[in-house]
């Protein structure tokens, strides 16, 4: 089904690290063409050297420059897009770096885009997911059009790491850098559980929950499983956690594998936010809430006396 | 900083379950209920809170989509917003060539900010701010959970997948939106009739030299795979055995 044309993957990388985004990415491009190559922009050689055991590759293609020290859209933008010339396809994770990069790499060569490819159906004809994955639409690039796309990270899974693939030091493309955003720092790793967003299981609360410090046996349940705690809009906007809590359409959308309701009645912009779970377990008094519908695995049950009752056997 | 641009798109009410057509062209928008896109609700409501702190001398919205959208321009003048420009335009565009036509309007009006939701709720694109900034040349922040202005430029905070990043940008600038920059205020009836007297611009967007031919086309639009249907179990014990069978529990 792949083509032979050119496509060019945008690496991304986090202290010193190759993400696994980027190999998921290159698994996508290997969907579409055999000629792939991977571009990595970083001052610290090591991510272009390591990335040359992504299977599926052809080259890593890599400048090394300090302008590169932190991940800026405008400033790595313009050397992309002066690489992407000679590519008939430009695929980056879809990730904040991705999304914030990739448009302005279309732009600069006067593509229109694709945003999170899900699946290749043909080298020219994708699905990527809208309203929050309640819908799918199926797409056809235009005959001749250059195809530059992020690349969805949840559908597709890491390629294997058994390949030796060329490195190629490039020079810096002659474009004009700016140098109107300066990069002031990372705040990370700030909370004492997994990020929402990257966790295997997310524990979540609803209006159901009641208050602030009845949130504390959520807590304790995510810290003994290892996992994140969310919230629906409706504990949000109660004031019982901050917002950056909130998975839903307008929050987070996540895909862990376990996802734990509690309290949580089942409103449409919250079951936006999780649908791509693995597994949906929802704890509610009322047998008739909404969330039982998407759930695989319901319990009717008061969570005040459920979640005790489960943490004592987890002990 | 003199003019705030704030770009907003009309899309199908958050609470509303999307319908697809039957014919898989698309997704039904008649007698649905529709609001502005909640991510540049969140951008206007900063761009007034920025004027309201003396900031800012002008808010102006401008978005690009039929007629209907009147109705969500008039709910940004009742929220505050100085005047409204509407490019008129009836199909669905490309976030490439909707980054166009407001370039164009960008060129026109010169504001000092340009704040967009950092994405829409119906093609989930996350584009057309960027887009917009590269064409223009201008700093951009995306997914900015915190402004403050310092002069000539700003400090935004940005939720990133690692954490929340800090940049420093020079004006002008465009900012797109996330969710925990603010709260926007409800609109009340005085300021709904107030709104009916302030000035809108309606542009045609054959006027603004932009190639609105689709270079991506939509071969249809689908149901996502159904979800198995579930079971009902009844104590901790239960549940507990299951998630040990399908391997969830970290260990």
């Amino acid at each position: 089904m792949t083509d032979n044309s050119k496509v060019l993957v945008v690496g991304e990388y986090f202290r010193g690290q190759v993400i696994s985004a980027t190999s998921k990415t290159v698994n996508c491009a290997s969907q579409i063409s055999s000629d792939v190559d991977l571009l990595i922009l970083a001052n610290d050689p090591e991510i272009a050297n390591q990335s040359r055991l992504f299977d599926g590759i052809s080259k890593v293609l890599t400048i090394q420059d300090a302008i590169f020290e932190n991940p800026l859209a405008s400033v790595m933008a313009p050397v992309i897009a002066a690489i992407a010339k000679d590519y008939d396809c430009v695929l980056v994770p879809s990730t904040t770096f991705g999304k914030d990069l990739t448009p302005r790499i279309s732009a600069l060569l006067d593509v229109s885009q694709l945003t999170d490819i899900m699946e290749v159906l043909s080298p020219r004809k994708f699905k990527r997911p809208i309203y929050a994955g309640n819908a799918i639409e199926t797409l056809e690039v235009n005959e001749g059009q250059k195809i530059i796309a992020t690349v969805r990270p949840a559908s597709f899974k890491d390629v294997g790491n058994s390949n030796d693939a060329a490195l190629s030091l490039i020079d810096l493309p002659n474009v004009e850098i700016p140098s109107h955003t300066r990069y002031k720092g990372l705040e990370s790793g700030i909370q004492e559980r997994p990020d929402l967003q990257v966790a295997s299981i997310v524990i979540s609360g609803g209006r159901g929950v009641g208050s602030s410090e009845n949130f504390d046996i959520l807590y304790q349940l995510a810290d003994k499983l290892g996992a994140s705690v969310g919230a629906s809009r409706a504990a949000v906007d109660a004031g019982y956690v901050p917002n950056d809590m909130q998975v839903g359409q307008t929050g987070k959308i996540i895909a862990p594998d376990l996802y734990m309701a509690f309290g949580i009645s089942g409103a449409i912009q919250h079951i936006a936010g999780i649908k791509d779970a693995g597994t949906i377990v929802a704890v509610n008094k009322d047998p008739d809430a909404p969330i039982f519908e998407v759930a695989d695995i319901g319990i009717v049950a008061d969570l005040f006396e459920f979640i005790p009752d489960l943490l004592s056997q987890l002990d | 900083m003199k003019k705030i641009l704030v770009c907003i798109k009309r899309v199908i009410d958050y609470n509303v379950k999307i319908r697809i057509k039957s014919d898989e062209s698309g997704v039904v928008t008649d007698g649905v209920k529709m609001s502005i896109n909640p991510f540049d609700e969140i951008a206007l409501e900063e761009a007034l809170r920025l004027k309201e702190n003396g900031n800012a001398s002008e808010v102006i919205i401008v978005s690009v989509g039929s007629d209907g959208v009147q109705q969500q321009l008039r709910t940004g003048l009742a929220m505050g917003a100085d005047r409204a420009i509407l490019i008129e335009h009836n199909t669905i565009l490309e976030p490439i060539q909707v980054a166009k036509l407001l370039h164009k309007i960008v060129d026109q009006e010169k504001p000092d900010l340009i704040l967009m939701g950092k994405q829409a709720i119906d093609d989930d694109a996350s584009q057309t701010g960027q887009m917009l900034a590269q064409m223009c040349s201008y700093a951009q922040g995306t997914f900015v959970s915190k402004i403050t202005v310092n002069g000539n430029s700003l400090e935004v905070v940005r939720e990133v997948d690692q954490g929340l990043e800090t940049l420093e940008v020079d004006l002008p600038a465009i900012i797109t939106t996330d969710l925990r920059l603010n709260e926007p205020r409800y609109v009340k009836l005085p300021d709904i009739m107030k709104a009916k007297k302030k000035p809108m611009e309606i542009i045609d967007p054959s006027t603004l030299d932009v190639d609105l031919e689709p270079s991506i086309s939509v071969l249809k639009v689908s149901a996502p795979p159904p979800r198995q249907s579930g079971v009902m179990l009844n104590d901790a014990s239960e549940l507990l055995a299951a998630l040990k069978e399908k391997e969830l529990l970290n260990d």
